[in-house]
Parts: structure tokens; C-alpha cells; sequence
């Protein structure tokens, strides 16, 4: 029994020594908030998961946050009444956050209260406690992650959110489709394949992805796949190009880039009916739709004016306009779920960073630094986007804030990672 | 009629003097199958075996027009395919700068651009297909202008 408790403890704390190195913070806030997550309060056998480590994590993630390390809390207080502020405010702690964990029966409860240092009160209380398996002690944790985020900031917290992404590798050349946490943690494969997987987009239900894959005698073709069955289809087989599938806001439609006619356009396809309909016609290349949020339209990348920019057609009358102006590379474009704002690849001295282009004011804000920044996609809260780079020359996904002003690289898998598409809220 | 017969004939001759001039100077970047070395003691005269043609034609970046050098290669395809029955992949590639969709139509547009020349050229098109890969697979893997220039291509698979 000894023994046994010894390595429990040596395996928790290697995990949490994996999750310190998680995360890498490039550029924070001037003034992060400074909360303080409690160890919890809990008895039994050492947990699979440490919960207050997670929170610590995501809030850290969010680049908003500052948690404060545990070797520095003076007290570990388990209830309200033994919380001496003072304690917390020699620490510089804004916010400090307590909880505990109860096992029965393998069913895990957790309770959890904020507590605002500098007006000395509760701000947020768990009357009914969150309640999981073992397997789900993350997803706890993520849900007390979102509730302080957003007690707190006054946003829809992100971490109980997915993201899917490609990870490649080469010698032998093998495309996996993954799913895994916002945070990288938990990732699981939905497609493995020794052929080109590419472009894979969340349905705005939650419930499908769809993309690219060269499964096919080794051709592009479009497949919608169930997330939680694994059930698939294929969408589209036409000679030429299939690809860059978008989802409209009601996720009963799909946007893509067919050549089928001879040249790149942009077509919709019904998911009920199966029937296509031809969007764009150009001779020049339209790929990369991408709805509006009112789904009346849909914004896209096209080199009509000989270099590509994005432009937006209006469905119902066809009508065309182009919408970015700034640079001489403008591409795949993704709206923010405000509808203000437009992110996409922008080339500024020879790099490709990602921007964002307040679409009303036609300004355009660079949000990234490096050189091979690409493939942007907005959380679902409108707070941050993830996007591809480079690091150490490998692939890996990176996050922005909105307004650029935190930046985190996340942790770096086996393969090339790239292509993350953040689902929406569940 | 026949004076474009003519000209075609002699384009074709000239494309294959510039390629067997090129092999040469610009071996590194359009490999040419070496020779097979001499048999010996052959009692006959050797036969005469077609100058090997090559099998890739380069582009400019953002760019999917054929230049003079890939005209000149895909004359000398367009000879061998016509009245063939032969099937051909055009595989269309980018480099990896930009946006990986938007590459995938470049990739497509190179090897549309080789298919259109060669049917005019009388290839039958039937006998054609574009395949575009755009920047997913680069034959070399750096990450400056000498591997970009061989990774924007297409390839004249048989």
C-alpha cells in the first residue's frame, strides 16, 4: 500500500512537470490579472489528473492571467472562513480560487468559490458541484477554467472548447487528423492515412468535420466525417480540384472549391439534397470560401486583380466586391463570430503573417510575427485565434489574442502540426 | 497546311537541339538520364534511342504560365503523345509560402496550363488529367529560393 501511494505520488507529480512545460507564454498583457488557484482539498487516492494545475494552465493560456505558483501561497485555505486576506494581498493576488474534490462510487464532484481579494468577497459559488468520471477530471477543470474566466472578464471562457488539426510526417509520408483539448492535451486520431489530408473545418453544430482527403487513388476529394462516431462520407468526386470546404452558420451547407468546369470556383453544396450550386465564375482562381456570419454571403480568395485578395459575392444576387485593399497578398480569410472582423495570411516583407481587417474601417491590424504564419482560426468566443507557424523547424500551432496584445505557442506534438480549426461552443 | 507542318517540324528540331544543349549547363536543376554505357562487341549498329525528354517544367512564383524552356519540353511530349494511346498525370505543385488552399488552385492552374498547351499541340485530352498537390509535396524541403524554384512545378507523369 506504501509503495503503492509512493508511485501515485512520483507519477502525479511527473505529470504536472509535463504540464509546466505545456504551455510557453511568448507575450503576455503589461498587467495580467493575479489569481490564486488553491491546491484542493481532497482525500483518496491520488488523482489522474491535478485540477487546480489545469485551471492554473488555461487561465495562464488565455495570456489575460497571471496564476500565482503554489510555493508562494502562504495558506491553503479549504472554506471561506479560512481565508485570511491579508495572506493574499502580500502576494499581490487579485483573485484567489478554492475548491475540493469528493469520490464516490468512481463518480468525482467538484465545488469551487471565487473570491475577490481586493473587495474581500465571493464572487462566484458552485451551489451544485460539477460531477465526472475519472477520464472527465479535465473537463472539470476546463469547466471552472470558463466560469472564472468569465466571472472575471465578463467573456465566455474557451477551454472546454476542441480543436481538430493535421499532423504530418514524413519518411514514410503519413497525414493524421487529430482531435484533441484547446490546450493540446487528450489528443486522439480521426483519421490516419498515408495520403494528403487537408482543411478540415468544425461544423458549426459541433457534431461534424469536414475536409480533404487524397485517400482516393491518391486525387482530392471532400468527406464529412461524424466526430463522435467516426461515420463518414464522401462528398464530393469530381475530376480537378475538391477542396477548401467552408460550413455555413446553419451547418447545412458546404462551400468549396471545385474545378469540375475547367477552372478554380467556388460552388455550394446542400448537404440534404446533395444538389451543388456554382457561386463564382472567373477564369482567374477563386478558392478558400469562408460564410459571412449571416450567411448571406461568402467572403473568398481570388487573383483577378492578378495578385490574391479576398473578395466577398453577395449569394442571392451574385454580386462581387472585393474586400481587402492593404498588401499584395491577402488570403483565406475567416470572420470573427461579431462579424467586425476578418483574419487572414497577409505578406509584409516577404514573410506571411496572420492580420485581422476591421471590415468596416478597412484597417488592418498584424497580430504575428514570424515568417510562415498560417491556416487562422478564431475561438469561438471572439477572444483569440490559433494558427500555424514554425518552431525549431517543425510545425506547431501558436495563439493570438484578438487585439495581439498576448501571444502562447503550444506544446509540440510527434509530427508537423498544422491547420487547427477551433470548434465551436458545446 | 503544310507550311505549319513545317514549322512544327522544325520547332521540334530545335526544341531537341536546345535540349541536348541544356543537359549539360543545367543538369542539376533538369536531371537528365545518363547514357547507358556502350555495350560491347555488338556486331550490329547500335539503335538509335530518343534523347530522353524531361519530365518536369518549372514556374514563377504566384505564377502558372509556361516559359519558353517548359514550351520547348512540352513540345517534345506533345510529339511522343500524339496518335499515342498513353494516359498522362499532370501533377501540379507549389512552394510553401502562402496559404495552403490557395496553393492547391495554383498547383491545379500549372498543370491546366501544361494540359491546355499540349492539346494544342493535338494531344488528345481524354488522355490528360491535372492533379494538384500544391505545397504538400515539395521535392526539396528548404526553406529558401533554391528549393522554392524546384518545388513550383509540374510534373509530366507517364
Amino acid at each position: 500500500m506504501k509503495r503503492f501511494l509512493l508511485l501515485s505520488i512520483f507519477f502525479v507529480t511527473g505529470f504536472v512537470q509535463a504540464q509546466l512545460t505545456n504551455i510557453t507564454i511568448t507575450h503576455g498583457v503589461d498587467n495580467p490579472t493575479r489569481i490564486a488557484i488553491v491546491p484542493f482539498n481532497y482525500v483518496g487516492p491520488a488523482l489522474s489528473e491535478d485540477i487546480p494545475e489545469i485551471i492554473r494552465n488555461d487561465l495562464n493560456f488565455s495570456g489575460q492571467f497571471e496564476s500565482i505558483p503554489v510555493d508562494k501561497m502562504i495558506s491553503y485555505p479549504k472554506n471561506e472562513a479560512e481565508i485570511h486576506y491579508r495572506d493574499w494581498k502580500m502576494i499581490n493576488a487579485e483573485f484567489l480560487l478554492i475548491g475540493d474534490i469528493t469520490q464516490q462510487a468512481g463518480r468525482y464532484f467538484a465545488n469551487f468559490e471565487l473570491f475577490d481579494v481586493v473587495q474581500q468577497k465571493r464572487v462566484l459559488s458552485r451551489s451544485v458541484p460539477l460531477e465526472g468520471a475519472e477520464t472527465q477530471l479535465r473537463d472539470i477543470a476546463h469547466r471552472i477554467s470558463d466560469k472564472t474566466y468569465e466571472t472575471i472578464t465578463g467573456i465566455r471562457g474557451i477551454f472546454s472548447t476542441k480543436i481538430i488539426y493535421v499532423e504530418a510526417f514524413q519518411k514514410p509520408a503519413r497525414w493524421r487528423l487529430m482531435l484533441s483539448d484547446v490546450d493540446g492535451a487528450r489528443s486522439r486520431s480521426l483519421l490516419d492515412s498515408k495520403r494528403i489530408i487537408l482543411s478540415p473545418v468544425w461544423s458549426p453544430d459541433g457534431t461534424r468535420v469536414a475536409y480533404v482527403s487524397y485517400e482516393a487513388d491518391d486525387r482530392p476529394a471532400l468527406f464529412v466525417q461524424n466526430i463522435s462516431t467516426g461515420q463518414r462520407q464522401q462528398v464530393t468526386n469530381f475530376r480537378g480540384l475538391n477542396g477548401a470546404p467552408a460550413w455555413s452558420p446553419d451547418s447545412r451547407n458546404l462551400a468549396m472549391v471545385l474545378s469540375k468546369d475547367g477552372n478554380p470556383e467556388i460552388y455550394t453544396l446542400n448537404l440534404a439534397s446533395m444538389a451543388f450550386s456554382r457561386v463564382t465564375n472567373h477564369f482567374a482562381i477563386d478558392t478558400e470560401p469562408s460564410w459571412t456570419t449571416d450567411g448571406m454571403g461568402i467572403f473568398f480568395t481570388s487573383n483577378r486583380g492578378v495578385k490574391p485578395q479576398i473578395y466577398k459575392v453577395t449569394l442571392a444576387s451574385g454580386q462581387t466586391e472585393r474586400v481587402t485593399f492593404d498588401g499584395e497578398y491577402n488570403a483565406r480569410g475567416r470572420v470573427s463570430p461579431d462579424g467586425k472582423s476578418l483574419v487572414m495570411v497577409h505578406q509584409r516583407d516577404g514573410g506571411y503573417l496572420i492580420a485581422a481587417l476591421d471590415i468596416k474601417s478597412g484597417n488592418l491590424r498584424i497580430l504575428t510575427e514570424t515568417s510562415y504564419d498560417e491556416s487562422p482560426t478564431i475561438a469561438p468566443n471572439g477572444a483569440m485565434l490559433m494558427y500555424a507557424t514554425s518552431f525549431g523547424n517543425k510545425g506547431i500551432l501558436a495563439a493570438v489574442s484578438l487585439d495581439a496584445r498576448t501571444k502562447v505557442r503550444l506544446p509540440s506534438k510527434q509530427g508537423d502540426v498544422r491547420e487547427p480549426a477551433w470548434s465551436p461552443f458545446f | 497546311m503544310i507550311s505549319k507542318a513545317i514549322k512544327q517540324g522544325l520547332t521540334f528540331a530545335v526544341v531537341m537541339a536546345f535540349l541536348v544543349g541544356c543537359s549539360n549547363s543545367d543538369s542539376k536543376k533538369k536531371p537528365v538520364v545518363a547514357p547507358a554505357p556502350t555495350p560491347v562487341a555488338v556486331a550490329e549498329p547500335a539503335p538509335v534511342v530518343a534523347a530522353p525528354i524531361a519530365s518536369v517544367v518549372y514556374f514563377e512564383f504566384d505564377k502558372y504560365d509556361l516559359t519558353p524552356e517548359s514550351r520547348a519540353i512540352l513540345l517534345a511530349h506533345a510529339e511522343k503523345l500524339k496518335g499515342s494511346s498513353m494516359s498522362v498525370r499532370l501533377e501540379g505543385h507549389a512552394d510553401e509560402r502562402g496559404s495552403r488552399e490557395y496553393n492547391m488552385a495554383l498547383g491545379e492552374k500549372r498543370a491546366n496550363a501544361v494540359r491546355d498547351f499540349l492539346v494544342l499541340q493535338g494531344v488528345k485530352s481524354a488522355s490528360l488529367e491535372s492533379v494538384s498537390y500544391g505545397e504538400e509535396r515539395p521535392v526539396a524541403t528548404g526553406h529558401e529560393d533554391s528549393s522554392w524554384s524546384q518545388n513550383r512545378r509540374v510534373e509530366v507523369k507517364y
